[in-house]
């Protein structure tokens, strides 16, 4: 039974998307990464220097930039 | 003493006096002496004799000194002395708050509380650091940074048995990253101490305290103050998310600041760990742990706010009185 949320995906609203677990993601360049933490955060607003990971670059785009 | 065995690594010895309480303190509880009620009504001459005095009398509940018996920690006189000095930091540390309680859910907590980040417009370390700081100044911020990050994350850890189910779970969640997930070779504090050591100095725990401004007191004092009381468990909370919302862009300046200077690539390592770990915790930090945390006790979210504005307050005034001393 479970009656409190702990969703596997969290899309934060104009941020990352957060992820739960251990998983293999591919950049944009076809390039696999496996996560390396608890939960990992995937950039959404393309601009991160660590792709495909976030960097928290977001928070300096103009909003209606933001994912 | 006991003998400790292979492998025993001494403890720090106890700091050195700031002023009259401080100085009476620090010799009582070297000495041991089995009465320490003298000490309860004394009045600390300044804000460095207070905070010192008060950093020592916490050091007990984290790692003790190698020249104070251990069983002082829970010592009724010690307590006591202890209550009025964090009673008066406490109060310090909310007058200082312009607004207090003042509303800010218009949107999402989560929205609401990113937004107040960004809005307080702080002095930058880090944009310092990355630009035109030279090598003593970034080495003296390391030492300064030292006294925090070789215990990072443990105040905020004596939260986790305070908090409901879904706080709890988040929190515990963010420190597992913080601890290493497993591995004590990524445990932030053990990170930091490699490039401390890789810089030259000492990554002796408490070997700096001596050095630190008063501000950087404060910072750690404030930690340590809301993660020991219950009570305070909600501004621990805000505390935890306004770090983490301020560290992922300011640890790539310090990470390209480090680089710049040609300083050691551990240190530049913890930095760059702080980049990708920080952009995860601040989510979590925000929408799960103070999001939990609201959902289940929502008494405490004035205490989240006091505990957040404290957190950018403390680094303001800590940015500011480096800046101003390094004249940049």
């Amino acid at each position: 039974m479970s009656d409190l949320d702990h969703p596997d995906v969290v899309i934060c609203p104009g941020g990352p998307l957060l992820l739960r677990g251990d998983h293999v993601v591919t950049d944009d360049q076809g390039r696999p990464h496996r996560t390396t933490r608890p939960v990992s955060a995937v950039c959404r607003c393309g601009k991160s220097s660590r792709q495909p990971w976030c960097d928290g670059t977001h928070k300096v785009l103009p909003p209606q930039a933001r994912p | 003493m006991a003998p400790r065995g292979a492998g025993y690594l001494p403890r720090m010895l106890t700091p050195k006096a700031r002023g009259s309480l401080s100085e009476r303190l620090l010799e009582a509880i070297r000495a041991r002496p089995r009465d320490l009620a003298d000490l309860v009504g004394d009045e600390p001459e300044s804000v460095d004799d207070e905070q010192i005095a008060l950093w020592a009398l916490y050091e007990l509940h984290h790692h003790g000194f190698e020249d104070v018996d251990d069983a002082l920690e829970w010592h009724p006189d010690l307590l006591a002395l202890r209550r009025r000095l964090e009673d008066a930091f406490e109060r310090r540390l909310r007058s200082r708050w312009p607004s207090p309680g003042r509303g800010f859910c218009t949107k999402t907590f989560a929205e609401d509380f990113f937004a107040f980040v960004e809005g307080h417009d702080g002095a930058s370390l880090a944009a310092h650091v990355q630009r035109t700081a030279d090598v003593e100044q970034v080495l003296d911020l390391f030492r300064l940074r030292s006294v925090y990050h070789l215990k990072e994350s443990d105040s905020t850890a004596w939260a986790v048995p305070r908090l409901r189910a879904r706080a709890k779970a988040a929190l515990v969640e963010l420190l597992y990253d913080e601890y290493g997930a497993g591995d004590p070779d990524r445990v932030h504090a053990h990170l930091f101490a490699r490039g401390l050591e890789a810089c030259g100095l000492s990554s002796d725990y408490g070997a700096y305290v001596d050095d630190v401004p008063v501000e950087v007191l404060e910072q750690n004092n404030a930690m340590t103050l809301f993660g020991l009381h219950r009570r305070l468990r909600g501004a621990a909370l805000g505390h935890l998310a306004a770090f983490e919302v301020t560290s992922s862009l300011p640890s790539r300046r310090m990470s390209q600041g480090i680089s710049r200077l040609g300083l050691a690539q551990e240190m530049a390592d913890y930095y760059d760990e702080h980049v990708e770990a920080d952009a995860v915790h601040e989510q979590l930090a925000v929408r799960t742990i103070c999001v939990g945390l609201l959902a289940e006790e929502p008494h405490l979210a004035g205490d989240v706010w006091f505990g957040a504005w404290s957190c950018l307050d403390l680094e303001d005034r800590l940015a500011r009185r480096l800046l101003s001393e390094w004249a940049a």
